[in-house]
């Protein structure tokens, strides 16, 4: 599964030809490089090590830097794996051209902290009655029976919003600047601007079209 | 200059005219009918214009066979041949929706009579409004 850590730099619009507008998100993609790889046989999985962001050699701690002096490469600020990413070589510079204009891809971020919220902006509850004496306008009603005199782990409470690491699926590729080194996908990603983006090829299978010319799937 | 204003930058037309409310234009649009395409010619008075730089668009009123029609278009959008802007009116308000209840006499707007500077000079004025006005971007 191929993948590269990026930056979030924003929201723009892009014309389409027939006059409509497409909102997409641009990404600067790496550069990236390949710090190692984790091998089966060694390890017991194979994925690639990915670095991204180039600072300062003090900015590191001496375990950290002694990986980078091993694979002969700058100190680089974040370093993720990624499973089964086959075809790579230590060392190597991973741009926006891995992926093209069309592919389906995910991506994983920290969303933007709402801070502790309630149950109506959290968890999309409705509110109460305003007035008539109802004192329950944005409280949580029943949180549990008497008989299990108990309240079970996960219900649905206030509590932080956000700021959590996410995984929204199926991004559409829409440009590939490899000039620049940009991706614009369509649609908002996860995140603050400046945020780190792990962008890989999507998961989500493609569903097929049903009977009949009747489309059920996304549109790819 | 970011990325972003780049891009923006990129799929900008790099004339277009100073529009505001009150102007009579004539815009000619490009719709395609079966499988050709033609020019067709809107031509109205600009109510209101809202947005800036790529996002920018403005709404044209006219009144056909005693309807009244509004189209709105994206200044920059590929679709758009062209803007003649046919005479510049002379209104107090930034959105002319009190045009909607009124016809004939009523919906006359003044001449402006104030010096109208030529396109260049509007054009500055236009981009460096447009630029303040989206600093966040």
């Amino acid at each position: 599964m191929k993948g590269l850590l990026a930056k979030k730099l924003g929201m723009t619009q892009l014309f389409n030809p027939d006059g409509t507008t497409t909102a997409v998100t641009v990404l600067e993609a790496g550069p990236c490089h390949v710090l190692g790889l984790r091998t089966a046989e060694k390890d017991g999985y194979a994925a690639a090590r990915i670095a991204f962001d180039v600072v300062a050699e003090r900015k590191l701690s001496k375990g950290e830097l002694g990986e980078f002096k091993k694979a002969k490469l700058e100190p680089h600020r974040h370093v993720v794996e990624i499973r089964g990413y086959d075809g790579l070589e230590a060392g190597q510079e991973l741009k926006a051209e891995i992926f093209a204009a069309g592919e389906i891809v995910d991506v994983t971020s920290h969303s933007k902290g709402k801070g502790f919220q309630g149950l109506i902006k959290r968890h999309k509850f409705s509110r109460g009655p305003e007035s008539h004496g109802s004192m329950n306008v944005r409280q949580p009603g029943a949180i549990g029976s008497t008989d299990s005199a108990r309240v079970f782990k996960g219900l649905k409470m206030s509590g932080q919003m956000g700021n959590v690491r996410t995984t929204a699926r199926a991004y559409k590729v829409v440009r590939v600047d490899a000039e620049r080194n940009l991706l614009l996908l369509k649609g908002g990603v996860p995140g603050a601007r400046g945020a780190l983006v792990l962008v890989r090829q999507s998961t989500k299978p493609v569903k097929v079209k049903g009977p009949a010319g009747k489309p059920t799937g996304r549109k790819v | 200059m970011n990325v972003i204003q780049q891009l923006e930058k990129e799929q900008q037309k790099d004339k277009v005219p100073a529009l505001r409310a009150g102007d009579t234009v004539r815009v000619h649009a490009k719709v395609v009918e079966g499988t050709r395409e033609r020019i067709q010619v809107f031509e109205g008075t600009v109510i209101r214009v809202t947005g800036g730089g790529l996002r920018q668009n403005f709404t044209v009123r006219r009144v056909t066979h005693g309807v009244g029609v509004e189209r709105t278009f994206m200044i920059h959008s590929p679709r758009i041949d062209k803007i003649d802007v046919l005479r510049h009116g002379d209104v107090r308000q930034g959105r002319l929706y009190y045009l909607r209840g009124k016809v004939g006499k009523e919906a006359r707007i003044r001449e402006r009579r104030r010096l109208v500077r030529e396109d260049e000079p509007q054009e500055e004025a236009a981009g460096a409004a447009e630029e303040t006005s989206q600093p966040t971007e």
